[in-house]
Parts: C-alpha cells; structure tokens; sequence
C-alpha cells in the first residue's frame, strides 16, 4: 500500500543519523564503511540504519559483493519533500483565504462579549448537541 | 503593518508525531481568533472553495465541541472534535477526527501571539497517534480527500509522474 510505502519512508527520515546518512549520500555512493566512519557507533548498527533506509526505499545496494556500495534514490526522497510540500501549500491557500476574510471583518468590532446569560440562570449549550 | 503576503512554514518534528504550522497575520489576534470561533466566518476560510462547507454544531469554548461536513459532488468528508481549552485571543486546543478515519485523532493547539506591528502569529501544532498517522496525513493533505492523495501517490510510486 502506498501509505504504508510513504510511511516507512517517513520514519526512515526521523532519525538524525539517517538523515545524515540520506544527506551524505546525496554528494555519492559511499560503503557501509565510509558511512559509519563520522559516528561514535558500529558498524553494525549503521548497517541497521542502513536496512530502514534501504526497506523504505530509499537506498540500493549494488550486489557487487566485496564493496556493495549504497546508492542514494533520489527520487523517492524527493517524492517524501513533495509531499510536505504539498501539505504546506494546501496551509498557505487556506491561510490566504484567511487574509481576505480578516481583512473583510470590520476593524472596530470589539471582542466577543463575555457570557451575559446570568439573568437566566442557566449555561446554555449542552443540550443543542449531544453528538 | 504592511499588507504583504506572509509565508506559511511547516514543521514536522523528529522525536514526536507533531505537525507545525506557523504563520503571521495583519490582524490583531482578537480578529484572528474571532475568525477561528466564529462558524460563519470559520466556513469562508477553513476549507478548498470547490468545497461546499456546512456546519453541524460548533461550540467553540471550554468543553465545547464541533462537527462540521465539507461536501464536493458526491464526496461528503465529516470532521469532528471537542474543544478542550478556549481562552479567547490566546489559544485554542481541540481534538479533530477525520470522519473516514474515526480512530484517528488528532490534539490541536492554535496560539495566537500579538506582534509588536499589530498582527498576529499564528502557531498550530497537531499531534497524531504515530509516525504513520502523521505520513498518512502529510501524503493526503487531508481536505482533499485520501484517495485522490494516494492514487497521486501510486502514479509516483509506479514512476509514471514527471
């Protein structure tokens, strides 16, 4: 399923350490070696960061044995910017349209009036909605 | 304050499931938040145009809750949510459900800061459930529907797009 495709490339980016894996990658192919060089942890635990990245798609391995270099898929990280992309663009229309209504309401309305209903008795509300 | 148009900026943070939303407006936070209570004006703004906003209840204060239906052709795509605090011109939290995915909530907080220019600042943070919920948002942008979201989202997988 694509949303489940989506999400795994989501979380594959919501570790620093692969998001700076995914960065480094971007300048070229590197081995799992050269990876793990900058990062005060093993080798094996860059080449678990390395199977999230490469489950979610995001990286190839060639099968070249003795190097296996990781290959960055651009693509589908791009489609990940995209789509936030995409969400902040639906933000902004929505928010643009705010803009016309503020600057349609009059300037001079006061805040909303506090509760005036003392005089009779009861808080209205609850019963106009019982969803 | 000048009347240009501001920048909407959007978060989405590492450590949780929160999806930020900031942006700045050239009205002071009283107008801004009215434009957040009030239904009326809320349906002039909330929603895409091509869709038709109808609401149902909306009982913006403490304790209060909300349902509204956004309606293009056929497609009818219900929200809902309780409003948990409400202190008029300063913040907003509530929880929103997307009716298609009804164990799906979300906890919203708007805030809303005065500017030293007169306007306001808007910051709306959402927290989802997981990471997953949160991609299943951000793919589908919600108001347009999921399934438009993820067959765009299958063209792209399949490489047929671009």
């Amino acid at each position: 399923m694509p949303g489940d495709a989506l999400s795994r490339v989501f979380a594959a980016v919501s570790d620093p350490i692969r998001r700076d894996m995914v960065a480094r990658l971007a300048d070229g192919d590197a081995t799992v070696n050269e990876l793990a060089e900058p990062y005060d942890v093993t080798v094996q635990a860059v080449s678990k960061h390395l199977k999230v990245l490469e489950d979610a798609g995001l990286v190839s391995r060639s099968r070249d044995a003795q190097r296996r270099p990781v290959h960055l898929e651009a693509e589908v990280f791009d489609l990940m910017t995209k789509w936030i992309e995409r969400y902040r663009r639906q933000a902004d229309e929505r928010y643009r349209r705010l803009d016309e209504v503020l600057r349609a309401m009059p300037d001079d309305e006061q805040p909303p009036p506090p509760p005036r209903q003392s005089n009779r008795g009861r808080k209205r509300g609850h019963d106009d909605h019982d969803a | 304050m000048t009347t240009m148009t501001h920048e909407t900026e959007i978060t989405a943070d590492d450590k949780v499931p929160v999806i930020r939303i900031t942006r700045q407006f050239d009205a002071p936070p009283a107008k801004v938040f009215r434009a957040h209570v009030d239904p009326a004006l809320l349906a002039q703004w909330l929603g895409p145009r091509d869709l038709e906003m109808t609401v149902d209840y909306f009982d913006c204060r403490t304790g209060g809750a909300y349902r509204y239906v956004q309606r293009r052709g056929e497609d009818e795509f219900g929200f809902h949510g309780s409003f948990h605090e409400v202190r008029p011109n300063e913040v907003i939290v509530q929880t929103f459900t997307f009716e298609g995915v009804p164990d799906g909530v979300a906890l919203d907080r708007a805030q809303f800061e005065a500017l030293e220019d007169g306007g306001t600042r808007l910051t709306v943070t959402s927290l989802v459930g997981s990471f997953e919920e949160r991609a299943a948002i951000l793919a589908s942008g919600m108001e347009h529907g999921v399934r438009e979201g993820y067959e765009k989202l299958d063209e792209l997988l399949r490489g047929t797009a671009g």
